[in-house]
């Protein structure tokens, strides 16, 4: 999926050299995106409007079959598992987002306001995980929330699960899978705008009446605002397309949009349905972009936020 | 309305129609021995006591790292004291927190919110305090007023240039109306001329309005030109208080001497009554009567201000003369300044060219000081 692309605007008139300098530099990166984003959208586009072959291969006429099915019609009538998956992914993405944020605010800030020669070892405690492979730290949570572990135990002792359930495979979990998976990727775009907050701005609202909470909102949330948008984008869009920590962690029961896609190229064998999700997703994200971009537009006060 | 003004809780009032400066004595912010220090050994304030009076522009003035500026932000209540006590107004405030004190600081970097209009910056102070839109309009456009920002009110902050964002933030402070306003070397990014400009508007600011000013500053010119009362700070101690007449003309000791920019200081060697025998020659001064009976023997240097000094040919030698010998002389044109050798020392004098002959190098003159010009002075302090 497209990473934050700075969409830069060319304006003005330029010298016939300066735009042939520029063809010459650009051109490697379009080609790329020509070769591995474009083409095998537009190809997947084509399957997405396919019949679905009896080997789960895309054939022709074109139809909107895939739609049909991904909007929940079938052969037995309308279910809404695919609109809960849909639903599911969203609300996941939204609420691990939301915690990635609340735990990475104060994080940063703490680092940030750490001695010098500590910073750079808590952000590589913060990175060092994810050296290691996704699959294998997302069992390691399967191992941490299976029935009869600390963890299960003390949600037993409270109430909040049934006994001998074990806190896996669960929706928590996968809420949990993706907090813990991308938190790296809003604390350092979060600490790079704490590095630069200039605590002069925070120091005139708390001169001017301002109270810590009106501080904070009013001097260091729209300095950090542009590293916050950075840090959604980099955590929402990769969890909204998750397709590992649910599988795992939640059982093939709480699947998210991710894996119903993943499901029809693999055993699920339905190219065409598979497409129209991966174009749902895309869509989806899109949407999602232009959101921050005009919520970073409006909070920023015009510029410097550009995803 | 009425001049009612009192430290805690006052009434709304027009801004420039306070009552003036004289009409209300009472201290505005007393400090009582106040320590502060950094990590473990660096020492910011060393134990300072200070009285400021309500409506006197009164500046805090000494070499970076003396102290002042976190003598500032302790009164604006961004750092908290080690030890020491801090009243406004008859209240004590050391414990109370930056966002409840009546009292606004403009910043050294300005500090405006970029993300804010200039309008919202002005109007963020009296936002927070909860006053009310149309209020906060009215203040706004009368701040604007007063502080003659015109069109600038309409601009982003990112379009304004370093003298109209020293403006905004001082009209930002000043729509408050604090019981005193700190200014952290708030001209110190600008440009001679329009510093010197806006020394002059600072001043005329505070006049108006009647209001406490406490300024920061390194640079002694502009302590002298804006204030009533300076305080050199050195060391994280107080070194003297006094008028700029004072500080500059009788400096309590070598530090402050050389700080005011005196070079002129030379050992006294020794002392009877008010006869000295200086590394230029015998000397009698005549100090105010208090001065002799607190100071006089723990003074050991003699200060010389270069304008004090007379040179008259040989012959005309009278009390306090010394002979010398031109060694330098630059014309400045109003004035000369020479470097006489006197004895092994050498002395520094300005003379005002009033049109007449002008002694030349290699000249013998004769040094003539008045007593009551000269001054003495402890050595501490200095280096």
């Amino acid at each position: 999926m497209s990473g934050p692309g700075v969409l830069a605007a060319p304006g003005g008139r330029r010298a016939l050299g300066e735009t042939r300098h520029l063809l010459l530099t650009v051109a490697p990166g379009v080609l790329w995106l020509l070769i591995f984003l474009v083409l095998p959208g537009i190809y997947l586009m084509g399957v997405a409007f396919m019949t679905n072959g009896p080997y789960g291969q895309p054939q022709m006429p074109l139809t909107l079959d895939a739609f049909e099915r991904l909007a929940g019609y079938g052969i037995l009538g309308w279910s809404p598992a695919n609109l809960y998956t849909l639903l599911r992914s969203l609300a996941q993405t939204l609420i691990a987002t939301l915690l990635v944020v609340a735990i990475s605010y104060p994080l940063a800030y703490h680092i940030s306001t750490a001695k010098a020669r500590w910073r750079p070892v808590m952000l590589l405690a913060l990175v060092v995980p994810s050296w290691t492979n996704q699959v294998i730290r997302t069992f390691g949570w399967m191992n941490l929330l299976a029935p009869g572990t600390p963890l299960a135990g003390l949600a037993e002792s409270l109430n909040l699960i049934p006994s001998n359930m074990g806190l896996y495979p669960s929706n928590i979990a996968v809420t949990l899978g993706l907090v813990y998976n991308f938190l790296p990727f809003m604390v350092l775009p979060l600490y790079a705008a704490f590095e630069k907050l200039d605590i002069s701005q925070v120091e005139a609202a708390q001169d001017l009446y301002a109270s810590p909470l009106r501080t904070f909102r009013h001097a260091v949330f729209p300095q950090t605002l542009p590293g916050l948008l950075a840090g959604v984008v980099l955590v929402a869009i990769p969890a909204f397309g998750m397709y590992v920590v649910s599988e795992l962690l939640g059982g093939g029961k709480h699947m998210l949009l991710g894996n119903l896609v993943a499901r029809q190229f693999g055993g699920g064998a339905n190219w065409p349905l598979g497409a129209a999700g991966a174009i749902l997703m895309l869509l989806a994200t899109f949407a999602g972009l232009y959101v921050m971009r005009r919520l970073g537009r409006r909070l920023g006060g015009g510029d410097e936020v550009v995803i | 309305m009425s001049e009612t003004s009192t430290a805690s809780a006052r009434p709304r009032q027009d801004l420039t129609n306070r009552a003036p400066a004289a009409a209300r004595p009472e201290a505005a912010i007393a400090l009582e021995g106040l320590h502060k220090r950094f990590g473990s050994d660096a020492v910011a304030l060393d134990g300072v006591d200070l009285t400021i009076r309500e409506g006197e522009f009164f500046t805090l003035l000494g070499p970076s790292g003396c102290g002042k500026t976190t003598l500032l932000r302790i009164l604006a209540g961004l750092e908290s004291p080690d030890a020491g006590r801090l009243t406004l107004g008859g209240r004590d405030i050391t414990q109370v927190p930056a966002h409840q004190r009546s009292v606004n600081t403009v910043f050294q970097s300005y500090a405006l919110f970029p993300h804010l209009s200039v309008r919202d910056n002005l109007a963020f102070g009296l936002r927070m305090q909860g006053v009310s839109k149309p209020e906060r309009e009215s203040r706004v456009a009368e701040i604007a007023r007063f502080i003659q920002l015109g069109g600038l009110i309409e601009r982003r902050v990112d379009q304004l240039s370093g003298g109209q964002r020293q403006r905004i933030a001082l009209a930002r402070a000043l729509v408050c109306e604090p019981d005193v306003l700190l200014l952290d070397e708030p001209l110190s990014a600008l440009d001679a001329g329009l510093r010197g400009q806006l020394q002059v508007e600072l001043k005329r600011v505070q006049a108006r309005l009647g209001m406490t000013f406490l300024f920061v500053t390194h640079d002694q010119q502009e302590a002298m030109v804006m204030s009533d009362r300076i305080a050199v700070l050195d060391g994280g101690s107080i070194q003297q208080v006094g008028s700029p007449k004072e500080i500059y003309e009788r400096p309590a000791n070598a530090f402050v001497a050389r700080f005011m920019g005196h070079d002129n200081l030379f050992p006294i060697l020794a002392r009877d009554g008010v006869r000295l025998n200086t590394g230029l020659g015998a000397l009698t001064v005549e100090p105010p009567e208090a001065e002799l009976s607190e100071t006089s023997d723990e003074d050991s240097l003699l200060l010389i201000r270069p304008e004090t000094v007379d040179l008259r040919p040989l012959d005309q030698a009278g009390a306090n003369c010394l002979p010398a010998r031109v060694t330098d002389c630059l014309y400045r044109g109003s004035h000369a300044e020479y470097r006489l050798a006197v004895g092994d020392a050498e002395l520094q004098a300005m003379i005002n060219n009033r049109g007449r002959q002008l002694p030349s190098v290699g000249d013998r003159v004769c040094v003539s000081v008045a007593a009551e010009d000269l001054v003495t002075l402890a050595d501490e302090g200095g280096t």
